[in-house]
């Protein structure tokens, strides 16, 4: 069993979204708390600007939420850069304790979880469950300088600007998180860094076929199946690995990534990056949730845990998928 | 766990899916605009021997290659050279002009991590190894003309 089931009904009862002026064009940029008007927001560097953008997400969390700062009693972070700096360095402003995770861009529902898990048990009374990137700090630390003239693969995907944060409680509205499925590190030997679609799909399709496995549910009953940052040849390629094992992924399934940009925002195969989960689950979902258009959402986004050195040594690509359950409430 | 045989049919799998780039519309971008940045330091040739008929004809190449580095540069610095290159491919990486790119895009890329430890220390992470490979095959080619001279 790989599935938690949280009788305690832990609520997602604050969430939060800020973007980058692209993102804000993008089909999901009405439904963003924020649109940055630059993709600095006054900052000296793009590693301030991600760290300025997660403080942004959590205050804003929290106030959605009808709470104080001072209220949350964890803070569950994590980011891509190197020893995850922008969530760490956010947590200083903020007096609370503080636990780091690195999931890579499953940090989202890896966040969640966790903070559902610790709320169900009655550990903690409110947490903070943040994430973001920023396309300039992760194409220095993962690609090439910005302004190198070259051209991007037709596989390679956008990192997406953006950040979100959620706040998890007992006492409170919103979306209810009823199940967690932790995911295992699960890798098929793709070694192309331009390529993470096809390294991260398999992860995906392991954690979904064992979460139908262990709810004993199937796809048809969720309004919504919803990868991270996949893109669009990755869901491709996880619709075609589900249907081996034998489960039919229809028009319920989405992917974030893939449907973050329109197709003349020129981004190949899609968003990815922490910020696309984390952005979209903490606008469009929450709010579509609230209204009750999606009743059940399993929400399943996927991290590719590479890291530079590992990649230039000649390492593949391992991929984890953490899924949570959304259930609105009644 | 790893599953050899398994790996590879997901491999194989993959490979067959991966959207392909047209080549042809890519190699004709990149033909023309190759081209016209050609044409444009013979025009600056032709132009400095016009200007200054006294000139030798090596230092009007020199000052060639200087004016084309320094435009790159400068199209790099104001955000456009990466456009062009989006749009060219190999057409303005080949020529000097792409040269000049590499150096310059790390350059400013890493100027918040200092002159020495971010300017100096990156400005060759991508122009470095083509200059060690242009060195190493010099040498190699100057061994084997030496051979080929004795004999």
């Amino acid at each position: 069993m790989q599935t938690i089931e949280l009788r305690n009904r832990p609520k997602i009862i604050g969430s939060y979204s800020i973007v980058g002026p692209k993102e804000g064009k993008g089909p999901f940029g009405k439904y963003f708390d924020y649109v940055m008007k630059d993709d600095r927001l006054g900052e000296k560097t793009y590693e301030q600007t991600e760290c300025k953008m997660l403080e942004l997400a959590i205050t804003g969390a929290v106030q959605n939420a009808g709470l104080m700062i001072s209220d949350i009693n964890l803070l569950l972070a994590g980011d891509l850069l190197n020893q995850i700096i922008s969530s760490s360095y956010a947590a200083r402003a903020f007096n609370m304790p503080y636990l780091g995770l690195f999931g890579a861009c499953s940090t989202m529902a890896e966040s969640l979880a966790i903070g559902a898990i610790l709320v169900n048990g009655e550990h903690f009374k409110n947490v903070a469950c943040a994430t973001g990137s920023h396309f300039s700090t992760a194409e220095r630390q993962f690609r090439f300088p910005l302004e190198l003239g070259c051209q991007r693969v037709p596989t390679s995907q956008w990192t997406v600007t953006g950040s979100g944060a959620s706040i998890v409680s007992l006492d409170g509205n919103g979306p209810v998180i009823s199940m967690v499925t932790f995911g295992k590190v699960i890798d098929l030997g793709i070694n192309d860094v331009n390529n993470m679609g096809a390294a991260m799909a398999p992860a995906a399709a392991d954690t979904l076929s064992s979460h139908f496995e262990d709810t004993k549910t199937k796809p048809e009953d969720y309004d919504l199946i919803l990868t991270g940052d996949l893109g669009k040849l990755g869901s491709e390629i996880l619709v075609d690995l589900m249907e081996a094992k034998g489960f039919k992924l229809g028009k319920n399934y989405s992917d974030c990534g893939h449907s973050y940009y329109t197709r003349n925002q020129d981004t190949m195969c899609g968003g990815s990056g922490c910020g696309a989960s984390a952005t979209v689950l903490n606008s469009y979902i929450v709010k579509k949730m609230k209204q009750r258009i999606f009743k059940k959402v399993l929400f399943l986004p996927t991290g590719a845990l590479m890291s530079t050195t590992a990649s230039q040594q000649g390492e593949t690509i391992p991929g984890v998928c953490h899924a949570i359950v959304l259930e609105a409430e009644e | 766990m790893k599953n050899e045989k398994l790996n590879q049919a997901y491999k194989a799998y993959v490979e067959a899916r991966i959207p392909k780039t047209k080549p042809w519309p890519s190699l004709f971008n990149s033909f023309w605009v190759g081209g016209l940045i050609c044409l444009l330091g013979q025009g600056v040739n032709e132009l400095l021997l016009y200007l200054f008929p006294n000139m030798a004809e090596q230092s009007a190449w020199a000052w060639t290659l200087i004016v084309l580095i320094f435009l790159a540069s400068f199209l790099t610095a104001i955000g456009v050279y990466d456009k062009i290159g989006k749009f060219a491919g190999g057409g303005s990486i080949v020529p000097i002009t792409g040269f000049s790119n590499s150096i310059t895009s790390p350059a400013i890329e890493f100027k918040h991590e200092g002159v020495v430890y971010g300017t100096c220390v990156k400005m060759f992470t991508i122009a470095g190894p083509v200059i060690v490979t242009g060195i190493v095959s010099s040498v190699i080619v100057g061994i084997i003309y030496y051979i080929v001279g004795l004999v």
